[in-house]
C-alpha cells in the first residue's frame, strides 16, 4: 500500500488531469446529478466528470473494489475529500443509492444482491428512492401497514407510501412491508427492492411550499416482487430500517456544513456579505443586532464543523454512524434553518419576492434564496423529526428512561 | 491539523488527574476553603502535590524546568479541576503568568521564573483590567521611565490570585493615549514592594481576585517584559491562550453539571415515575447533549491549533469562549432548575458550579464580547 503522502500526490495529479474546468465551480441546484435511467446532464461535462469518477470508484470512495468502489480506507478517503475540496470539485453523483441503501446493502445484502445492486450504484445507473413513510405512520414508522403476501416466488404488495422523494424519477425502491400480521408491530417488517417500473405502481407528484414537487404519494396495488429482492431475515426488516436511518441522518446532518470562512472575509453569498450590500455597508455591518446573530450563527457552524470533523476521527474506533448521527443530524438541521432566517433578516423585503419576469425586481440570487428558505423547514421533518431525533438522544445515548405507565393509560 | 481525538499518553493523564481530584480536591474543598474563610484562599499543601503531578510546569518547556507536555496537558488539567471546582493557582501563575514570560519574558526572566513556576516555589498574578468589563486596550495605569528604572501609578481590578501573588505582571502604559495599542508594557512587580495597596475581594465564586493599586511603585529596569511600548503584542497573545484554557475550565464545569443533572432524572422519582421519562425533560437534556459536543470541539479544535499550527489562534479563542460563555450559561442554570428545591440550598453544590460559571463567563470577555470580536476578526 502506498504511504498517504504518495496517495494525496497521485490523486492530486490525477483530479488536476481529469477534472473539467466547469466542474471546478459552485453548483446549481439543478445542476446536481443524480444518475439513473433518465439521468438529465444540463452540462455535458457532468457527465463525462461522473463517468472518470464512476471508473475509478470514486463516487463511493470506502465501498468494496470487488463492487466497483474506491476501495479506500478512511484515511486515504479523508485525503481524497481534501484534494476534491482545494480544487472545488462537484460532487459527481448524488443519491440515496450512495447515501442511504448502498451501505445497508453490502452490510446486510447476500453476495447475488451486492454484485446486482452496487455497481449500478456506483456508476449512477440506477437512481433509488425510499418508500418508508406512510399516510398513517410517519414518527411511528414501525406502525406501517403496506402489505406483502407471499404467492408463489413472490411477495405481492399493496399499500401506500407518501413524502416519497422524487418517487416519480427514481428506478428502483427500497422499501419497508409488513410480512407478518400477528407479532408486535417492530417484528413484523421487511425491506424489500423493485423496480419502479413494475406493474401496480404509481406515483402522483405533491407540490411544497416552496413551489417545487420533489416528492410523491406512491401507491402499490397487486405489485409482484420476487422473493429474492427482500434483504436481511424475512420480519427483521426493522434493524435494516434502523441502520439505513443513520446513514441518511449522517448525510443530513451535512446540510449543516455551510461555506467554509477561508479567507475569512464576507464573500457575496454569505449571511454577513448579503446583509452588509442590502445594507450598503462597506466594513460593518450596521444592524448590531443582526451583527451579533450572525456572528454567533457563523461560531455555531464553525464549532459544529469541527463536531463532525471530530465525530469522524472518532468513527475510525468504531464501526459506522450511531446514535450520535441523530445529534449531528437536528444540529445541522436547525444550524441551516436559522442560516435562511438570518439570510431573509438580512434581505429585507429584497427577500421575500416569489418570482420575476426579468430579475430586475428580484435578483436570481434572491429568490432562489427565498425558496430555498421555505425548503429548509423540512430538514427537521424529513429523515426523523426534530422531537425523534431528541428522543433518540434522550434514550440510546442518555439512558433515560421511558414513560411506560402513561402510555399504557393511553396518555 | 492536529487530531482532536486524545492519543494514548493524553488519555492516562485524563484518567490520572480526574482520579486525583476525585480523591484529593472535590468540590468538597472549594466548600471548605469558604466556610474556614481561608486566608490563602487555596491550600497550598495540595497545591504542592498538584505541583509534584507536574501540573504547574506542563506547559513550560524542558530547558526552564518545565515537562513541555503541551498547552493539550495543560488543557486536560484545566478541564478537570473545573469539573470540581478546587481552587488552585493554575489560572492565575501557570495560565496566564508563565504564558506571558514564555511568550515575551527575556532568557534572564525565563530562567529566573519557569523553573520556580514548575516547581511550586513563586506564584503569579497578570494585574490587567481596570474596569468592570474586559477590555484588553483599556490601560491608564502609568508607567514613567527615570534613571533607576519605572515609576508605576494606577489602579487593577480583579486581579485573580492578587493577594497570594509573590509577583505580579503589570500592564501599564507609557506613552499614547487610554485606547491606543501602542505605548502599552508589561512589567514584572514584587508584590511586596512600597506603593502596592491589595484589596482582597470577596467574589460570588468564593475564589481569589483583588483590586490592586499602584502609588509611585518604583521597579528597577530589568523589570520590563518584552520591548518597551510593545507590550500589547505579548498581551494579546497571552489573553488568547488563556482565553482558551477558561474555555477548557468552563467546559469541565458545564460537563459535570450536566452528568449530575442526568444522575439526578434518572433517580429522583414523582408522579410514580423517574422524572427523566418526562419529554420536556428528556429534550432539554437532548438539547444540552448537543451544545456541550459542540463546546468539546470548539476546545478540542483550539488546543489543537495552540499545540500545532497557531495561524488561527485568535479567531479559535473567540470561537471557544463565545460558545462556552453561552452554553455554560444556559446549562448551569438548567442544573438547578431540574434539581427543583434541593437545587437551591447551600448545602447541595450544584450552586457552586453555577456561582463559578459567571465568573469563568465574564473573565477575559463575556459571549458577547467575543462574537463582536469574531466578527470583526470576519471582516463584518
Ligand atoms: C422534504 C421531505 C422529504 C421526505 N422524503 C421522504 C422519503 O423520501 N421517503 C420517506 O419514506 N419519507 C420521506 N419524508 C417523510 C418524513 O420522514 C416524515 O414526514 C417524518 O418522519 C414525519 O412523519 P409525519 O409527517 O407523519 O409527521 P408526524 O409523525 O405526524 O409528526 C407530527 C408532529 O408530531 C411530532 N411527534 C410525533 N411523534 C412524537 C413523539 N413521540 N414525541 C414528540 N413529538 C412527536 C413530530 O415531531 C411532528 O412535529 C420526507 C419528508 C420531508 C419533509
Amino acid at each position: 500500500m502506498q504511504t498517504l503522502a504518495a496517495f494525496r500526490q497521485s490523486t492530486r495529479a490525477w483530479l488536476e488531469e481529469n477534472c473539467p474546468a466547469s466542474m471546478r465551480t459552485a453548483m446549481e441546484e439543478d445542476e446536481v446529478v443524480w444518475g439513473g435511467r433518465q439521468a438529465e446532464f444540463k452540462n455535458p461535462d457532468s457527465k463525462l466528470w461522473l463517468e472518470r469518477m464512476a471508473a475509478k470508484g470514486w463516487t463511493t470512495p470506502t465501498w468494496p473494489k470487488e463492487y466497483g468502489g474506491g476501495g479506500l480506507s478512511k484515511e486515504e478517503n479523508i485525503v481524497l475529500l481534501q484534494e476534491l475540496q482545494r480544487i472545488n470539485a462537484r460532487q459527481a453523483l448524488n443519491s440515496f443509492g450512495i447515501s442511504m441503501l448502498g451501505p445497508v446493502l453490502l452490510e446486510y445484502g447476500t453476495a447475488e444482491q451486492k454484485a446486482e445492486h452496487i455497481p449500478k450504484i456506483v456508476r449512477g445507473e440506477i437512481r433509488w428512492c425510499q418508500g418508508y413513510s406512510e399516510p398513517g405512520s410517519g414518527s411511528d414508522l414501525a406502525s406501517l401497514s403496506t402489505k406483502a403476501v407471499l404467492d408463489g416466488d413472490d411477495y405481492v404488495l399493496n399499500g401506500a407510501k407518501v413524502w416519497t422523494s422524487y418517487a416519480d424519477k427514481a428506478d428502483w425502491i427500497f422499501c419497508l412491508v409488513r410480512t407478518d400480521f400477528e407479532a408486535a408491530k417492530h417484528s413484523g417488517i421487511s425491506f424489500i427492492l423493485f423496480d419502479m417500473q413494475s406493474p401496480g405502481v404509481t406515483t402522483r407528484p405533491i407540490q411544497l411550499i416552496s413551489g417545487a414537487s420533489p416528492f410523491c404519494e406512491t401507491f402499490f396495488e397487486d405489485v409482484r416482487v420476487p422473493a429474492k429482492q427482500l434483504v436481511g431475515k424475512l420480519n427483521d426488516g426493522w434493524t435494516i430500517a434502523k441502520r439505513l436511518l443513520q446513514h441518511e441522518r449522517t448525510m443530513i446532518s451535512g446540510f449543516g456544513l455551510s461555506t467554509s470562512n477561508a479567507g475569512r472575509k464576507p464573500d457575496s453569498a454569505s449571511l454577513e456579505g448579503v446583509a452588509m450590500r442590502i445594507r450598503g455597508d462597506s466594513n460593518k455591518l450596521s444592524d448590531a443586532v443582526l451583527r451579533n446573530e450572525i456572528a454567533r450563527h457563523k461560531i455555531d457552524s464553525e464549532a459544529f464543523a469541527f463536531t463532525s470533523q471530530r465525530s469522524m476521527e472518532e468513527a475510525k474506533q468504531s464501526k459506522g454512524p450511531n446514535a450520535t448521527s441523530s445529534m449531528l443530524k437536528n444540529y445541522g438541521c436547525e444550524l441551516n434553518k436559522r442560516r435562511y432566517e438570518l439570510l431573509l433578516k438580512g434581505l429585507g423585503t429584497q427577500g421575500l419576492g416569489w418570482s420575476s419576469s426579468d430579475y430586475s425586481d428580484f435578483s436570481a440570487l434572491e429568490l432562489k434564496t427565498t425558496r430555498e428558505w421555505l425548503r429548509s423547514k423540512g430538514n427537521s421533518i424529513e429523515g426523523g423529526t426534530a422531537e425523534i431525533q431528541l428522543n433518540v438522544i434522550a434514550k440510546r445515548v442518555l439512558g433515560l428512561p421511558d414513560m411506560p405507565t402513561l402510555i399504557k393509560k393511553g396518555g | 491539523m492536529m487530531s482532536m481525538v486524545f492519543n494514548e499518553d493524553q488519555r492516562i493523564l485524563q484518567d490520572s488527574v480526574r482520579a486525583f481530584c476525585h480523591e484529593n480536591a472535590p468540590v468538597s474543598e472549594l466548600r471548605r476553603v469558604r466556610d474556614e474563610k481561608d486566608e490563602d484562599g487555596f491550600s497550598r499543601s495540595l497545591w504542592q502535590q498538584m505541583v509534584a503531578l507536574g501540573w504547574a510546569g506542563m506547559t513550560i518547556p524542558e530547558e526552564y524546568g518545565g515537562f513541555g507536555f503541551g498547552y493539550t496537558g495543560l488543557e486536560i488539567v484545566l478541564e478537570e479541576t473545573g469539573r470540581t471546582l478546587v481552587p488552585t493557582p493554575l489560572v492565575s501563575t501557570v495560565l496566564f503568568c508563565a504564558t506571558a514570560l514564555h511568550l515575551g519574558g527575556s532568557e534572564a526572566q525565563k530562567l529566573s521564573l519557569l523553573p520556580k513556576i514548575a516547581a511550586g516555589e513563586v506564584l503569579l498574578a497578570l494585574a490587567h483590567e481596570e474596569s468592570a468589563l474586559h477590555n484588553p486596550v483599556r490601560v491608564e495605569t502609568q508607567a514613567v521611565a527615570n534613571t533607576d528604572g519605572f515609576t508605576l501609578n494606577g489602579k487593577k481590578c480583579f486581579v485573580l490570585d492578587g493577594h497570594v501573588a509573590d509577583q505580579l505582571i503589570v500592564v501599564a502604559r507609557n506613552s499614547g493615549e487610554q485606547e491606543d495599542t501602542d505605548g502599552i508594557s508589561l512589567f514584572l512587580v514584587d508584590r511586596q514592594a512600597p506603593g502596592v495597596e491589595v484589596q482582597r475581594l470577596n467574589v460570588v465564586d468564593s475564589r481569589n481576585a483583588a483590586n490592586i493599586g499602584f502609588a509611585n511603585v518604583q521597579v528597577p529596569a530589568d523589570a520590563l517584559i518584552g520591548e518597551l511600548g510593545d507590550g500589547y503584542s505579548i498581551l494579546e497573545k497571552v489573553l488568547d491562550v488563556a482565553r482558551i484554557g477558561l474555555a477548557a475550565e468552563m467546559l469541565g464545569n458545564a460537563q459535570e453539571i450536566f452528568d449530575r443533572v442526568i444522575e439526578y432524572l434518572k433517580q429522583r422519582e414523582q408522579f410514580g415515575i423517574p422524572i427523566g421519562a418526562f419529554q420536556g425533560l428528556q429534550h432539554r437534556a437532548a438539547h444540552m447533549y448537543s451544545e456541550l459536543e459542540l463546546c468539546r470541539s470548539a476546545v478540542r479544535r483550539a488546543f489543537s491549533e495552540l499545540d500545532g499550527a497557531q495561524e488561527e489562534i485568535p479567531v479559535l479563542a473567540s470561537i471557544a469562549k463565545a460558545k462556552l460563555a453561552e452554553v455554560l450559561e444556559d446549562i448551569s442554570n438548567e442544573g438547578v432548575q431540574m434539581h427543583g428545591g434541593i437545587g437551591m440550598t447551600d448545602e447541595f453544590d450544584i450552586g457552586f458550579f453555577l456561582k463559578r460559571a459567571r465568573v469563568v463567563q465574564a473573565l477575559l470577555g463575556d459571549a458577547n464580547f467575543h462574537r463582536d470580536r469574531y466578527a470583526s476578526l470576519n471582516g463584518f
